[in-house]
């Protein structure tokens, strides 16, 4: 039998029944009696954020690491628009959030009244989708079919406005197995006409690639186990975009590592010149391709996708195949196995040499220092030091975040959470947040560069607040590092605005928020630091001072393909054309 | 089901050196989108084309099924074909939208647009207005002494063929709906 009870009440039972056991937020006005409601059960536990954009974060790296949908909890107005960031950063990287935000009674909408903003008109652009519920006899469906939406088909986030009087009010409610779910009921099993001529060209292709994305960890663990089943199968080397970085192991044979602006040389030069690829849960990105005309020239491209709208966007493939990545692959190995598994494996074998002697150009050496820490060894040492632990790593956005893509080894999904599409300094720090609240027990390390950690430092308090042991490895090199890498390679070395004057003592700003402060400037006394870093029980800030003018390498510049990589300061003269220069 | 009518395995090498130059030139389609009648459902579909830099060249709404709550909006369209593709599939992923038919492809269809048009004259512009009006097989639906207003149903040239002849005779007012549009036969 349903219930009668208030909206606030019927949130709350929704979320109950949803599984949710963790909701991000900030009250305000319009959420109040939401709040009561909070206040007054121990099933949800809500983390109090600083800001409504580490709300988000948080939610994000929440969902990230559990492939659970993360909730966010905000107030009408500011609380809203604050989580806009968030929801975008969401919507770019196909992440499950679902906000909630309060709204001005029903009967003030449009008066411009106090904290009213026109939240489900701001937030269409940057959401999968979103409602203003009117109705609290609606509103526990409404829940319901926001998590059927954020956590099928591509994933993304949804946002549910709910007007103060509408959680006053009392309503029955609709059970989550009594809900109508709509007609959204996206593709998941793949054209098996499609697959069996995608098995068909993988047999004879002499140079194949796969090329993977964060659309196999969205997917589920099984998605990345068939991924691993499939390369070990075929030998097919395989490469990966950021976001799909630990679906395939690291440590794993036929690691190529992570492919586009700042990936290996391996990589790229073999999406260059492959024959075949299999492109499975990527969408062909800006900073995956480079210059589109020069993209994999002379390869039959096959693409696995669950969204149609990213088949055919950016580079055009020859065997589009829609669905759900873990069906597909694995009707995929079937077919292959049942016409015999075979491949060209000679020339696959020949294929792999080409391969090892582009290895063997060692891309990601960097010229060392006993004086100074370089970023890249500061990595290499966390990486080691941390290398087999229970650990999850997020970023922030610049430069560290491409050298935590490139020195660091992930061998499981999930365990990368990092902004790929929006690329929004000041994610990692609340993503940290979100990452060990569903993992209280894990090392959870945010890579962060002093700019960005700046830009939602706050969320520190959140951290010392819920005892949430958070590492902040900060690479401080005083800089908006990325931003001066492209000063000096576009604009004559004209480093404008990118170079943080004033910058905060960190010790001293994690011992004002309550947490340990550490600072290191000498290699020598890395790894001690990094050590002090981990085994402090609480959160922490590591200070790592850098080289400060230390570029991003291997590049491929804006404008130019694959094989047309920079590999280090030397070659960086001239490298980027007029034409270049306007892209971003 | 292969939803995106693309040519599958169609080509050994990349598109790139294959590419049809007859692939840029644009194409205008008729689209017919079948949704949802809930709120926002057509600020939806607009922002689609604005935040994505689509044109829309004509579009009509209204709800067609008012126990279903289901509307039809009727977009025409010009791109090339694969931004038509892109339009289509992007399209398809607004929650509230259960079909998308391109009438330009699926087949032969109907297109028709009404339009209204105030013609001010007297004299000699005033007795050629009404003449025209009946090659056009145009109605009257209402008149003054020094006036008309015409209602036109036709297609959307036929409107503007129309509209051409009434400016030198004194059109002064000029409202059109949009084009609606069926596939012909019984599917």
């Amino acid at each position: 039998m349903s219930r009668e009870m208030t909206g606030a009440r019927i949130v709350i039972e929704a979320l109950r029944e949803q599984g949710v056991d963790t909701v991000f937020g900030y009250p305000g006005g319009a959420v109040l009696p939401i709040y009561d409601e909070i206040f007054q059960q121990n099933d949800i536990k809500h983390i109090l954020v600083r800001h409504e954009q580490g709300a988000t974060h948080a939610a994000e790296g929440y969902a990230r690491s559990t492939g659970k949908p993360g909730v966010v909890l905000v107030t009408s107005g500011p609380g809203a628009t604050n989580a806009v960031t968030g929801m975008t950063d969401a919507l770019m990287d196909s992440i499950p959030i679902i906000v909630l935000s309060g709204q001005v009674p029903t009967f003030m909408i449009g008066n411009d009244a106090f904290q009213e903003a026109d939240t489900v008109g701001i937030t269409r652009p940057c959401s999968k989708h979103n409602w203003l519920v009117k109705d609290t006899a609606d509103l526990a469906q409404t829940i319901h079919k926001a998590f059927h939406i954020a956590t099928t088909g591509r994933p993304g986030p949804v946002l549910i406005d709910i007007p103060k009087d509408v959680q006053f009010a009392s309503a029955r409610y609709t059970p989550m197995n009594k809900a109508s779910k709509g007609h959204y009921a996206p593709q998941l099993k793949g054209d098996i006409d499609a697959i069996t001529a995608a098995v068909k060209a993988l047999e004879t292709a002499k140079r194949p690639i796969i090329y993977s994305g964060g659309g196999v960890i969205n997917s589920g663990a099984g998605a990345s186990q068939l991924l691993r089943e499939l390369v070990s199968a075929t030998n097919i080397p395989v490469t990966s975009t950021l976001m799909g970085l630990g679906a395939y192991p690291a440590s794993g044979e036929n690691w190529l590592g992570m492919l586009g602006m700042h990936g290996t040389y391996e990589s790229n030069m073999a999406m260059h010149d492959c024959d075949y690829m299999l492109c499975i849960g990527a969408r062909f990105d800006d900073r995956i391709t480079g210059r589109t005309d020069a993209f994999s020239p002379d390869s039959l491209k096959v693409h696995i996708d669950i969204d149609p709208s990213s088949i055919n966007k950016n580079i055009h493939v020859d065997i589009p195949i829609i669905g759900d990545i873990a069906h597909v692959l694995e009707d995929f190995l079937k077919v292959w196995k049942s016409r015999g598994r075979k491949t060209d494996a000679a020339a696959v074998k020949d294929w792999q040499h080409v391969i090892n002697d582009w290895r063997d150009i060692k891309c990601l050496a960097y010229r060392g220092s006993d004086t100074i820490i370089k970023p890249q060894y500061a990595l290499q040492r966390l990486e080691a030091l941390t290398k087999g632990r229970d650990r999850y790593i997020t970023t922030e956005v610049g430069q560290h975040q491409m050298w935590a893509a490139q020195f660091m080894g992930f061998e499981d999904p999930n365990r990368f959470m990092t902004s790929g599409g929006l690329g929004t300094m000041g994610y990692g720090l609340p993503a940290s947040i979100g990452v060990q609240v569903a993992h209280p027990d894990s090392l959870v390390i945010n890579v962060a560069g002093d700019a960005s950690f700046l830009m939602n430092m706050q969320e520190l308090g959140t951290a010392a607040q819920f005892r949430l042991p958070v590492k902040q490895f900060i690479l401080n090199n005083e800089r908006l590092g990325m931003v001066r890498q492209w000063q000096q390679l576009l604009h004559g070395e004209r480093y404008s605005s990118s170079w943080s004057e004033s910058l905060p003592d960190f010790v001293k700003l994690a011992e004002a928020f309550g947490a340990k402060g550490i600072v290191v400037s000498d290699p020598a006394e890395l790894d001690s630091a990094i050590q002090e870093m981990i085994d402090h029980d609480g959160p922490v800030i590591l200070d790592c001072l850098v080289e400060k003018h230390e570029n991003c390498f291997p590049m491929i510049p804006s404008g130019k393909a694959h094989n047309d990589m920079l590999l280090g300061d030397d070659s960086t003269e001239g490298a980027i054309d007029a034409s270049g220069s306007i892209l971003v | 089901m292969n939803s995106l009518n693309l040519k599958q395995g169609s080509s050994r090498k990349s598109a790139y050196d294959l590419k049809n130059p007859l692939d840029e030139r644009e194409e205008t389609h008729t689209l017919a989108v079948l949704v949802d009648n809930e709120a926002g459902t057509l600020a939806r579909v607009i922002g689609l084309f604005s935040g994505r830099g689509y044109n829309i060249d004509s579009l009509t709404v209204a709800e067609t099924d008012t126990k279903g709550h289901r509307s039809r909006i009727t977009i025409v369209t010009t791109g090339t074909p694969a931004v038509i593709e892109q339009i289509k599939a992007q399209l398809g992923g607004i929650v509230p939208v259960y079909r998308v038919h391109d009438l330009t492809v699926e087949g032969p269809s109907v297109e028709r647009e009404m339009a209204l048009l105030k013609v001010v004259g007297t004299g000699e512009k005033r007795v050629e207005a009404m003449r025209l009006a009946d090659v056009f097989r145009v109605n009257v639906v209402d008149s003054t002494l020094d006036s008309f207003v015409f209602e036109i149903t036709g297609t959307s040239e036929k409107i503007d063929a129309f509209s051409d002849l009434m400016r030198p005779l004194g059109l002064v007012e000029f409202a059109r709906t949009g084009v609606a549009a069926l596939a012909r036969g019984n599917t």
